[in-house]
């Protein structure tokens, strides 16, 4: 991973704004943001401590070159995907978009944060809907708790059981997908080669193939 | 035959036994008393969500909705998707947008289809289960079955993100959608003001950083109390189970007494047309909704 990160920085040069522009999923909007901060002043976790840089900060950096700045940045990882930046935008600039495709090329090329909470769910998410098909509700909830191991997943585990136990009361949680009884789609054979091959051409669209 | 036939993409959260279970169970019977007829797309997969955006990438999140079209347009063919949560919604028809707009993104989507045995000539409409009832029935027609309207019910309706952005519904605005207080009058209740209507319940962040999302759940939750809601009404899973299912976490970490149920839009339609609690899922309800379990044993 980290390889494909220099060889990442070795093409684009000093060219910043060029590799976001043709590697993170519509970073060619980057250069329409004019900085006015509606998307930070937007955003409902602007409002709590934690983040280095909202949007519009993230931008003028991407275009002032600071690509290990941007690159390691924890801003991205705050969206809750509620679309009020994208919306509201004068610029009509996707945010939305734009900070969900800086944080996957950041993720792809072995740059995220570690340990990012939200990094982790949308890796352990896409892992779980794409293993059969449709997600299984417990088994993600299962990999949440336990991420950090046993113990603390177990600690987590006892806070969150009113949750767990009102839900399985009003038959919205199903105790029996932990076995892997959940939902599944008849043709994973089918998901698996589809998906093998999605892989594939973006990686060699994007010029990621290590 | 039915007046409308749709192809139904119900989505992993409503499936029997998971969390938005009730969701299903209501919409099925507000459809049977609509005669709307929705026909499950036969082995759809899940639209990815949001929050998959770091791992999956973007070829691969739209070739999982094109698996979803190309399913939808073989086995149904000439009918619109329609879809009951906002996420899917919005993933199916981002997609939809996105291969309809770059002819590179549909070849290498119609590639990765041909592993599955699958392609796509032409991608369905995708709507939401409220553009149907609002855009295909109208409010006048969603009136007529109405036989038991909530007078006196005091609503917040809660839009929040998904089904309101980036898309919305037609014809409303992204701050203060209209729609949902309509449903809420169209059945007989009160919709109340209230200031937190689009706000976010904090989506997946509910999971991943719960201290953040149970901060914003708290504001909604307070400003439907503090506007004379009696309940909170809305037409998304994830803002569902999040307002409702955390009520207990937040009065421990705010010394809040919150105690409000949270139903969805075709819980109250089901009741106003005369369904049983059961109908109308009142049972799938981690916050049980007293006044209308006691209203639909009437």
């Amino acid at each position: 991973m980290s390889d494909l990160n220099s060889q990442m920085a070795d093409r684009y040069k000093n060219n910043f704004l060029k590799e976001i522009e043709e590697q993170a999923e519509m970073g060619e909007w980057v250069k329409m943001c004019m900085q006015c901060g509606l998307c930070s002043g937007s955003c409902p976790t602007n409002f709590h401590s934690g983040w280095d840089h909202p949007p519009q900060e993230i931008f003028m950096m991407i275009r002032a070159g600071k690509r290990e700045e941007v690159l390691n940045a924890n801003g991205m990882y705050m969206c809750t995907s509620c679309y009020n930046c994208y919306v509201r935008c004068p610029r009509k600039v996707p945010v939305t978009h734009v900070m969900h495709g800086i944080a996957e090329y950041a993720y792809k090329i072995g740059r995220a944060p570690k340990n990012q909470p939200t990094m982790h769910l949308s890796k352990t998410f896409w892992t779980n809907a794409t293993k059969y098909g449709r997600v299984n509700e417990v088994q993600l909830t299962q990999s949440l708790y336990f991420k950090d191991g046993i113990a603390a997943g177990i600690k987590k585990g006892l806070e969150m059981k009113d949750v767990a136990l009102g839900l399985v009361k009003a038959g919205r949680l199903n105790p029996l997908e932990a076995l892997g009884m959940g939902h599944k789609c008849k043709d994973v054979n089918g998901i698996r080669k589809m998906l093998a091959k999605a892989y594939e051409l973006e990686a060699k669209r994007k010029g990621r193939s290590a | 035959m039915a007046r409308k036939e749709y192809a139904f993409y119900p989505g992993c959260s409503s499936q029997k036994g998971a969390s938005a279970s009730n969701y299903l169970v209501s919409v099925e019977s507000m459809c049977k008393t609509l005669d709307i007829k929705m026909t499950e797309i036969p082995d759809w997969n899940c639209c990815g969500a949001s929050v998959s955006y770091a791992e999956a990438g973007e070829l691969p999140r739209h070739v999982m909705n094109a698996r979803n079209f190309a399913l939808a347009e073989s086995n149904l063919p000439g009918q619109d998707i329609v879809a009951t949560c906002a996420a899917c919604w919005l993933g199916a028809r981002e997609s939809k947008e996105r291969l309809e707009h770059s002819d590179r993104l549909m070849a290498d989507t119609q590639e990765a289809l041909k592993e599955a045995g699958l392609n796509i000539k032409v991608i369905p409409e995708v709507r939401h289960m409220v553009e149907v009832l609002i855009e295909d029935l109208g409010y006048d027609e969603l009136k007529k079955p109405v036989k038991k309207p909530l007078d006196g019910m005091k609503f917040a309706g809660y839009v929040g993100c998904q089904t309101n952005r980036p898309f919305g519904i037609a014809g409303e605005s992204f701050e203060n959608p209209m729609y949902l207080d309509k449903l809420i009058e169209t059945v007989g209740g009160e919709a109340v003001k209230y200031d937190q209507k689009v706000t976010c319940c904090g989506g997946a962040l509910a999971f991943s950083e719960p201290e953040k999302a149970q901060a914003q759940i708290k504001d909604i939750i307070e400003s439907a109390y503090d506007n004379g809601a009696e309940m909170i009404v809305t037409p998304c899973p994830l803002c569902q189970a999040n307002v409702e299912v955390y009520q207990g976490q937040i009065n421990k970490r705010y010394g809040t007494k919150f105690d409000i149920p949270v139903l969805y839009y075709s819980q109250l339609m089901t009741l106003a047309y005369g369904g049983s609690a059961k109908e109308a899922g009142l049972n799938g309800n981690v916050v049980r909704a007293r006044k209308l379990e006691e209203f639909a044993g009437k």
